[in-house]
């Protein structure tokens, strides 16, 4: 069923991670996601697996969800890993056919499939310990700046806040409606490409209907509640940095600068 | 008790898109409700009792006549926010009002948008869960609630804003036995220890039993107003107006039209059973 | 040989996660041709899971439902359009069915089924009309969009888009829930009507136990995915112990009977199930 999708859910707690403050989270998973990409081998990623794993341990959120998050995005990891086996020249390894399959593009297609898995890991840390209102806050105030340049910074954080809240609603809905039409005989298993999609309408209908009665209703219900845009809005949680924080940033620069050095380390070995 | 809700000579209608024809909803109401009270109103789908809700807290505005909330005219823009944290408007759907993910981060959305200090929003949001039984469940998610959870949790949202009038457009119409139940005490005691004004728009008689005073609407006009019990004793009328009565009161109306002599008007399960036992025990012949 | 047969239905919700839930528990059960049979149980005690058991749309996880004496899951490795062959015999209404309203014009959508059976133009008109006329639907409706409707009359529409199938068992999931009660009146005593006249066995999930009581030749008690009792709605609401056990409560008119045989007219028969019933038995002791 769709409703059994972790992607994106967040597991309440209060773990030392969950009670990071969600702008420090940001600013730490935008700095993990940069040094996975600057990563050249297999000591930097290594190195950068490991400062996610003490992340993960400190987060009490058990790891059967990551593992979960994985099996959603798997396609995606195997099938980039496919494309990037193709892409690299060097010596050839063994030949399927008209296809050879080269030392280079074998290497590369691991290291892409590792990275993936890494970067899935940061992003399931980061949903799994923030609750979808902190993320969209903390979004909120990061890009608050951005407000100078006439970006409404407030009504994104807003629609974010939103989708996220709806997106169990209607993977429910959805549930629903395509069991609805399969007890009216619509045919959803069998036929061509065109078929199947055709066999889509009686489902996309009244979902996007149901999506616009909901937005309609909850228009009203957020104008009974005296909702007025951002200004002069305040906010329930205010958010501190505290010491843990500041620690949480010292340890997530140290595995920026400790990847830099076996990318250079790596690179002096080849020297 | 002082004049809160004035509604005056309220006329409601729109036009038709294709047609043009004019549509009347509402159709002269004139209704004064009194603050601390628990006013219901029934009438069936189509009766015009949901328009008249969104009228008390400005979500609509009159085409002809008026409505004052504590002397202010709905009319006036100016003042719509005072007027939309004095009377709260909570929807039947639970699910399409909840705006946040998180219990209490949608409770704070309403102070959040009054422009409180936030320990202040801290202690509302707190005293609101409390009031509706929720605090235990402040941090859960919503999509893991019962249906009788998130309307109390809608409920709680509008508490927080300390409106004194709350209006619950048929709150319970689409939850189970069991929610319904909890939203009933939960409306019960807001309206008793609390002393907020409810307004209750519904269709079940016996969610009406124990309110102050009942108004019964019927193509968009006021067809009468008046306590449960002189409400309750006019079968017929109910009948016309598509109302459900409840098996007792149809009981001892069916029994009286028998010619059994009793004295017939009563409110509840255990009025109509005394009712029936001294009558039974006073005339009765065992066969 | 029963229309419908259970036997050691057991269903278990996502089966191999971390938190399985056991939905329904080896449940036996025989409904004959033309009952009507009323389905009652506590939010989450596998009503609906029951009902999607009844046409195919959830598999057991042990166990089987055979209709007609037929496994309904039985070849369907081969051929899964089998499945759908069931969904055609027992009709299956769903809460809230206007919200699967899709087609362009009322006619289009109700005739969404007899049209997925295979059927000819001519017998999707006859089953469409057939089916409006069960309904109550004004014919003059049938042109116009489905969405321009109100809400009592999107929901005959989605009602009649099951009938115009014309299925042997009709299987409604809280068909009157979010109607005002003389909506709700009127579409039971059409649903009923069906009933009588074509005999069909219909299968009613409904919280509100008047209704049961009123209509059901036989009642099925579910609790937590076991079958508490199955027996005739008289049996079962004059059993107000076990149904408060299950987190149920009986109509307010037996109640209210079996308070007075209690105290003060010993010699009552209590066993009623409606205001007329009720009546009819206190004025034997007039």
């Amino acid at each position: 069923m769709l409703s059994n999708i972790a992607l994106g859910r967040f597991f309440p707690g209060n773990s030392l991670v969950h009670r990071l403050d969600p702008r420090v989270k940001i600013v730490i998973v935008v700095v993990l996601l940069v040094t996975v990409f600057w990563a050249g081998n297999y000591l930097a990623l290594l190195t950068n697996l490991a400062a996610i794993f003490v992340f993960m341990a400190f987060a009490k959120v058990s790891f059967k969800n990551y593992f979960k998050n994985m099996k959603v995005i798997l396609f995606i990891v195997v099938f980039t890993s496919v494309l990037n086996i193709f892409y690299a020249k060097g010596p050839l390894l063994f030949k399927i056919g008209p296809v050879a399959i080269t030392k280079g593009g074998f290497d590369n297609s691991v290291f892409v499939a590792c990275r993936l898995v890494i970067l899935i890991l940061i992003s399931s840390l980061l949903t799994f310990t923030t609750s979808p209102t902190d993320l969209t806050d903390a979004l909120e105030r990061i890009l608050k700046p951005l407000s100078m340049f006439k970006i409404k910074t407030h009504e994104l954080a807003m629609m974010m806040a939103i989708a996220l809240r709806f997106i169990p609603t209607l993977l429910e809905e959805t549930d629903k409606i395509i069991d609805a039409q399969k007890a009216r005989g619509a045919d959803m298993e069998s036929g061509n490409a065109l078929k199947r999609i055709k066999a889509l309408v009686p489902i996309l209908v009244p979902l996007l209907v149901a999506s616009f009665r909901r937005a309609f209703d909850l228009a009203l219900a957020m104008e009974c509640r005296c909702y007025n845009g951002g200004d002069g809005r305040t906010k329930m949680k205010v958010l501190h940095i505290c010491s843990n924080d500041v620690l949480a940033i010292f340890a997530v620069v140290a595995v920026f600068l400790l990847v830099l050095w076996s990318n250079f380390w790596a690179l002096a070995v080849h020297l | 008790m002082e004049k809160f809700i004035d509604i005056v000579d309220l006329e409601f209608n729109y036009e038709e898109a294709d047609g043009g024809r004019k549509i009347n909803i509402l159709d002269g109401v004139n209704l004064e409700i009194k603050k601390g009270e628990f006013l219901t109103i029934l009438g069936h789908n189509g009766s015009g009792k949901s328009t008249l809700a969104k009228h008390l807290n400005a979500m609509l505005t009159p085409t002809a006549g008026d409505v004052f909330v504590r002397g202010i005219n709905t009319k006036d823009y100016s003042r719509i926010y005072d007027i939309r944290s004095t009377v709260g408007l909570v929807f039947q759907n639970p699910d399409n009002q909840i705006v946040a993910s998180i219990v209490e981060d949608d409770v704070a959305f309403g102070p959040e948008n009054l422009g409180i200090a936030p320990e202040a929003i801290r202690a509302r949001v707190d005293d609101a869960l409390r009031a509706v039984d929720m605090y235990d469940c402040r941090k859960e998610a919503i999509y893991n609630l019962s249906g009788g959870q998130k309307q109390r949790v809608a409920i709680a949202g509008i508490i927080a804003m300390r409106p004194s009038c709350l209006v619950l457009d048929e709150p319970t119409a689409m939850l189970d036995p069991v929610g319904r139940d909890e939203v009933m005490r939960v409306i019960k005691k807001l309206n008793k220890e609390c002393g907020i004004t409810i307004v209750l728009i519904t269709h079940y008689m016996d969610e009406a039993t124990d309110s102050d005073r009942i108004v019964v609407m019927n193509e968009g006009k006021i067809a009468r107003i008046g306590a449960p019990l002189s409400i309750f004793s006019d079968v017929d009328f109910l009948k016309k107006c598509q109302l459900s009565i409840p098996q007792s009161v149809e009981l001892l109306q069916k029994l009286k039209a028998h010619g059994v002599q009793i004295p017939s008007f009563v409110l509840n399960e255990d009025e109509c059973v005394d009712v029936l036992a001294r009558y039974f025990s006073a005339n009765a012949i065992s066969r | 040989m029963s229309q419908i047969e259970i036997k050691d239905l057991t269903y278990v919700y996502s089966a191999g996660a971390s938190t399985p839930k056991r939905a329904l528990n080896c449940i036996n059960l025989s409904i004959e041709k033309g009952e009507f049979i009323g389905l009652i149980g506590p939010t989450g005690s596998g009503k609906s899971t029951f009902a999607k058991q009844l046409n195919a749309l959830l598999k057991p996880t042990s166990g089987a439902v055979l209709l007609d004496g037929v496994d309904i899951w039985q070849n369907s490795q081969v051929k899964p359009e089998l499945a759908r062959e069931v969904r055609f015999k027992v009709g299956l209404v769903f809460q809230y069915p206007e919200y699967q309203l899709f087609e362009d014009t009322v006619y289009n959508d109700i005739a969404f089924g007899p049209k997925n059976m295979g059927l000819c133009d001519a017998d999707v008109k006859e089953k469409v009309l057939a089916a409006c006329k069960f309904v109550n639907l004004d014919l003059n409706l049938l042109q116009k969009s489905p969405f321009d409707l109100s809400g009592g009359e999107k929901r005959k529409v989605a009602i009649a888009g099951v009938l115009s199938m014309d299925p042997e068992v009709l299987v409604l999931d809280e068909p009157t829930v979010g109607l005002d009660p003389c909506a709700r009146e009127s579409l039971l005593e059409q649903l009923y009507r069906y009933h009588k006249e074509k005999d069909k066995t219909i299968i009613l999930i409904s919280h509100r136990m008047e209704d049961i009581a009123k209509y059901s030749d036989r009642v099925i008690v579910l609790s937590d995915g076991n079958l508490v009792m199955f027996d005739s709605a008289g049996n079962v609401f004059g059993c107000d112990k076990v149904l408060n056990e299950a987190g149920l409560k009986v109509p307010q008119i037996c109640s209210i009977m079996a308070k007075l045989k209690a105290g003060a007219i010993p010699n009552l028969n209590d066993k009623v199930l409606t205001v007329d019933g009720a009546v009819t038995e206190l004025l034997k002791f007039v």
